[in-house]
């Protein structure tokens, strides 16, 4: 029998988080003061709920791998944030966010989190004003929405492009205010290497201060993950260098089940990989959709010329373009889901038809919107990102198409929690992107950045609580106890075991092997006997990687190598998990599209009798296959149906 | 493409430093400045050399840890750009490239190119926010702001504290910086309540930290990545003088229970 | 001890005092330009040296002197030590050239401003001796005889032009520093600005030069 348990209310829906709240045990302040938090991650999420728990009292420590909290990786989001304000009175609700959440994550999501998320959405938009967040506004003064990511309505809140830059700022203001206060302490260039449990409880942390190298030790009544995505498996993707699941990891190695691991949201607007020396993606907004039309040639000859340079993409009439998004959706046109957008791409470039030199993009052309709306309008709304396109390109938007592809953005999965956000492990809490909760197959344009500050500031600050109150009477921890001790020699261990293993190959080099397997066997499509290769292709990786990497210079000074030595063995371990959760998942849904279960059309088709659950993988050790442990989802508000966005 | 690099190389913040040359070839011109660093660094590791620590994180221009000071400019020769997003189509083959840390008192070297900016954190943490609480604040739409306001708080809020603004500046001076924030709050009604207070605590704070003064020499601005202008810093003086000269003195009140 | 804007508050007030300082000066300069055996020069300069009200502004800009001196060198000091470890490569943005130095015009101007007190009015206040044959208050025939002089004529135009290169920078730099920016405005004042510091360099400049050229 499965050890999940949701620990979901009781009661209608909608009143769900109220009665939670209202039941919920709550902390004196004075007992706040002597209770410890240790914060890992100071993106949305991570800023946010250090800076309301150390608001409410709690001691908070707060750690990232960057030299200041302000970098998170949450300030590259562009496009916006919703909420169910309804300020253009044009029908929206909480619970119709709810209802497009649930339907646009494929129904795989758990219905009492999404409609929470809902309920809260507006308070952000509250908070993050009073903090000075400049949302772009009207004449008037007001504030103004748009329409993002296919949603019918505009609940979209947006700073220019760079909404999640101006989120973070307005989170880490709050929460330098409680570093000054004295509430919160920081420690920066930190990467935590694991997880301390005692009495089966999560007591603590270990952590290696980059500039050093030193081993630290941080005891605290309970830690908070907020350490982000996985999107790094990959090796290329939009996330940042950095961008790790060392701290998730070590939870789950730990006890921390790790839900939907396969669920992965390759984003149809990036720019295209340019050659071998390539480090990463850069996402272009899904806003560009609102007015680019998508487009390949229709005739396969045209598909040459462009590549032989002979013709531009203008030359080419209008009746032999192929608008691909538009003829297969009518409905939703170039707006439909990110995940359906992507396979689009995918499927016409893998039927020849792509352009550019690599033959795998497809254009995003402005010439109609151009048209119709003029100069003037098209650069006040997409400026600054056409600006970077042509940094990076070198092609201006404003006069030839620009040239995009799908990759790899956001990880739907991650660990698991329950209602309270709490991991398997007690005391252990997971939020933001790291944990696997609202956002189901798929996650909609402008949703991660509500669900970040959301689990932040108005969720966790009210369910650690719940927890903490049974916790005032346990004495600050000492760090040279015998559960300490162990897991510092593992870490120390480990830490020697990759520097002297003594290798020929650069980390870079695994990593880069990595994410070839990943992106060739577990990307956009995945097939039965593809899954079964990479499991081999990695499971020889690990052991190749466990036989020795080459990694210069010492342990007990900055130094990179070793940073990145520790998370690419990490993902190499996700990467197999992946795979295996790729594989046991027999159905298309969301980001998930296995090419044996699809409709006639080509679309995602579910087996809701079957695969209607969060697939939780408990380990069981490094060469034992993790145990697979199913919360079934119930749908009581929700009639499921097959997405269709014709 | 084919280049010799002139790169500052230093083991800690102790250790003395010096200019090494390094070659790189076969870079592609559409690769990006850090693709063709870690072609050096990949080259570097496995002939058993050391490799060039440089701090770099999103390569997408937005979270402002690259720093590097290439050719005696702040993130390169190209306008309006982070070292990240500086590609080699942007110097000549066989060009010499000279890559240094940012220099100043505030910004202690790390290791080679990696410098210390917690500098920056302090100064935010000495005022550069709006001292509200989780909850318990009004409807959003219950505080109107001009379009104008907001977009010029918005252009100072774009600020990514990467620091070229210090390392561009013949003293060292952080008044772009701490300029472009106390202009983002002070220019909304929301930061307004506090603005002379977090004027002068913010620039204390800076002026304790060991950077420079302002010489309007406005290297700052043509520097910066995302183009902040300087007539950020003259807000900034004026809501300083304004704050210092008819502020009230401070009172201190006693809450007593 | 005063805060690094207050500090360049108290060097930008007295500059724009020497500034208008400067413009009083040029006036009575330029009356020697008169063909009148100096007879305007000479008035003027006594009303300069006797009327109650100048008297009081004498004080106040040689107190504008010292406070924009002093705050220069203390601004400087501390930004030099500021940045302790130089650039190997040296600054390549994209901004006036001279903008860099300030602190070097200003020491050129303070050179010339000693040699200039020698000459006028430390023999004014009876500090130094006239040369033979020129009374005290005689500055029409003093002027005439340094001007008379080419290698003393030739720094003295050279020191205003290094004035103007100060000046060029200094005046829209003290609107700045005093907060005075606006986005009507601000262009306007680089431009008066700009003119202001050639008008003062050619100004002063002119009267050597006719002095040399055209006297006799």
């Amino acid at each position: 029998m499965t050890r999940l348990n949701a620990r979901i209310p009781e009661g209608p829906l909608a009143e769900k988080w109220t009665a939670y709240k209202s039941g919920s045990k709550l902390v004196n302040p004075n007992n706040k003061r002597k209770l410890d938090i240790i914060v890992i991650g100071t993106g949305l999420a991570g800023a946010s709920a250090a800076a309301s728990l150390g608001q409410l009292g709690y001691n908070v420590k707060v750690f990232c791998y960057q030299d200041t909290p302000r970098r998170a990786h949450s300030i590259a989001a562009q496009g916006g944030i919703n909420a169910a304000k309804n300020y253009p009175n044009d029908g929206d609700s909480a619970y119709r966010l709810f209802y497009d959440t649930i339907k646009g994550g494929d129904y795989r999501a758990r219905e009492a989190n999404v409609y929470r998320l809902a309920q809260v959405s507006n308070q952000i938009i509250d908070l993050c004003v009073a903090q000075g967040v400049p949302f772009a506004r009207e004449y008037s003064g007001l504030l103004t929405n748009r329409s993002f990511g296919g949603a019918q309505v505009s609940r979209t809140f947006y700073a220019r492009g760079q909404t999640g830059q101006q989120l973070l700022l307005g989170a880490y203001s709050a929460l330098s205010r409680q570093i000054a206060a004295g509430t919160v302490k920081l420690y920066n260039r930190r990467d935590v290497l694991d997880m301390v449990l005692v009495d089966g409880k999560a007591r603590g942390i270990i952590a290696r201060n980059l500039v050093t190298g030193e081993i630290e030790r941080h005891a605290a009544h309970a830690v908070v993950l907020a350490n982000g995505g996985y999107g790094n498996v990959f090796f290329l993707s939009t996330n940042a260098m950095g961008s790790n699941v060392t701290p998730a990891w070590s939870a789950y190695r730990k006890g921390a089940m790790f839900a939907n691991p396969s669920f992965t949201q390759i984003h149809p607007t990036c720019i295209p990989v340019h050659g071998d020396a390539q480090s990463k993606l850069t996402l272009m907004s899904e806003s560009l959709r609102n007015d680019g039309r998508i487009w390949v040639p229709a005739k396969m000859k045209d598909v040459e010329k462009l590549r032989n340079k002979e013709i531009k993409p203008s030359d080419i009439a209008e009746a032999d373009r192929d608008y691909y998004l538009e003829r297969r959706y009518p409905a939703f046109g170039n707006l439909v889901p990110r995940d359906v957008a992507s396979r689009a791409a995918k499927e016409r470039c893998d039927a020849g038809f792509g352009v550019g030199s690599t033959g795998v993009a497809v254009f995003l052309d402005f010439a109609d919107a151009i048209k119709r709306k003029g100069h003037d309008a098209i650069d006040s709304l997409y400026g600054n990102l056409f600006q970077m396109y042509e940094q990076i390109v070198a092609e201006s938007p404003y006069e030839t198409p620009m040239m995009i592809y799908p990759a790899v953005h956001y990880t739907m999965g991650g660990l698991w929690v329950d209602y309270e956000l709490m991991t398997t492990i007690p005391g252990l809490y997971a939020i933001g992107e790291c944990n696997f909760s609202d956002h189901g197959a798929n996650r909609l344009g402008a949703s991660a950045l509500m669900q970040g500050l959301a689990d932040g500031y108005f969720v966790l600050p009210y369910t650690i609580g719940n927890y903490l109150a049974n916790e005032i009477h346990t004495p600050r921890f000492d760090t040279a106890s015998s559960e300490f001790n162990l897991a510092a020699q593992a870490v120390t261990d480990r830490l020697q075991q990759i520097k002297n293993s003594g290798g020929k190959e650069s980390v870079d080099n695994f990593h880069r092997r990595l994410g070839k397997i990943m992106w060739e066997y577990c990307g956009m499509a995945r097939n039965d006997a593809g899954l079964t290769e990479a499991l081999y292709q990695i499971t020889e990786l690990r052991h190749e990687y466990s036989r020795g990497v080459k990694i210069p210079g010492r342990l007990d000074e900055y130094n990179p190598e070793v940073e990145k030595a520790c998370r690419v063995a990490d993902f190499i371990e996700l990467g197999e998990l992946m795979v295996r959760d790729a594989q046991q998942r027999r159905e298309s849904c969301g980001g998930h599209f296995r090419e044996e279960y699809q409709t006639s059309e080509g679309e995602a088709l579910r087996n809701d009798d079957e695969f209607a659950f969060v697939g939780a993988w408990e380990y069981r050790g490094r060469d034992v296959a993790a145990e697979l442990h199913r919360e079934e989802l119930q749908f009581n508000e929700i009639k499921l149906s097959q997405r269709s966005y014709k | 493409m084919n280049f010799t690099l002139k790169i500052w190389r230093q083991k800690n913040v102790t250790a003395k430093g010096e200019m090494v040359s390094y070659d790189v070839s076969g870079i592609s011109p559409d690769s990006s400045f850090f693709e063709m660093l870690d072609t050096l660094n990949q080259k570097l590791i496995t002939t058993d050399g050391d490799p060039v620590a440089f701090d770099h994180d999103c390569r997408e221009g937005i979270c402002g840890t690259c720093s590097l000071y290439i050719n005696g400019r702040p993130h390169g020769p190209v306008k309006g750009v982070t070292t990240c997003q500086l590609h080699m189509r942007a110097f000549k083959d066989g060009d010499t490239i000279f890559i240094e840390p940012w220099r100043a008192k505030a910004f202690p070297v790390v290791r080679d190119l990696v410098v210390d900016r917690s500098a920056l954190d302090k100064i935010i943490q000495a005022g550069g926010y709006v001292s509200v609480n989780t909850g318990g604040v009004p409807d959003a739409n219950t505080i109107p702001v001009p379009k104008e306001k907001s977009d010029a708080a918005f252009d100072a809020a774009t600020c990514i504290g990467c620091g070229a603004c210090v390392a561009a500046c013949s003293n060292a001076a952080a008044m772009l910086f701490i300029g472009a924030k106390v202009s983002h709050l002070a220019l909304l009604p929301q930061g307004r309540v506090e603005a002379a207070k977090r004027v002068q605590n913010m620039v204390a704070c800076m002026d304790e930290l060991g950077f420079g003064n302002c010489s309007n020499t406005y290297a700052c601005e043509s520097d910066c990545p995302k183009g902040i202008s300087v007539t950020n810093i003259a807000r900034m003086n004026r809501e300083f003088l304004g704050a210092k000269l008819f502020s009230e003195k401070e009172k201190v009140i006693k809450e007593s229970l | 001890m005063y805060s690094s804007i207050t500090k360049k508050v108290l060097m930008a007030l007295p500059g724009l005092f020497l500034v208008t300082f400067l413009c009083v000066h040029l006036g009575i300069n330029l009356m020697l330009l008169k063909n009148d055996g100096g007879r305007a020069f000479s008035e003027a300069a006594t009303f300069m040296g006797t009327n109650p009200v100048i008297k009081v502004a004498e004080i106040v800009l040689f107190a504008g002197f010292l406070l924009h001196i002093a705050f220069g060198l203390i601004v400087s000091g501390q930004n030099r030590s500021a940045r302790p470890v130089a650039y190997a490569r040296s600054n390549s943005s994209d901004t006036s050239f001279f903008s860099k130095y300030m602190f070097h015009t200003g020491i050129i101007v303070f050179i010339f401003l000693a040699l200039h007190f020698c000459d006028f009015y430390f023999i004014k206040i009876g500090l130094v001796a006239p040369p033979t044959g020129i009374a005290v208050h005689d500055f029409y025939s003093r002027t005439l005889l340094l001007f008379s002089t080419p290698w003393y004529s030739l720094f003295y135009i050279v020191s205003f032009i290094v004035l103007g290169i100060h000046l060029n920078h200094a005046i829209q730099s003290a609107f700045q520093t005093l907060g005075w920016n606006h986005s009507k405005y601000t262009d306007a004042v680089k431009v008066i600005g700009s003119v202001y510091s050639v008008a003062i360099a050619a100004g002063f400049s002119i009267v050597p030069i006719y002095v040399l050229f055209f006297l006799n």
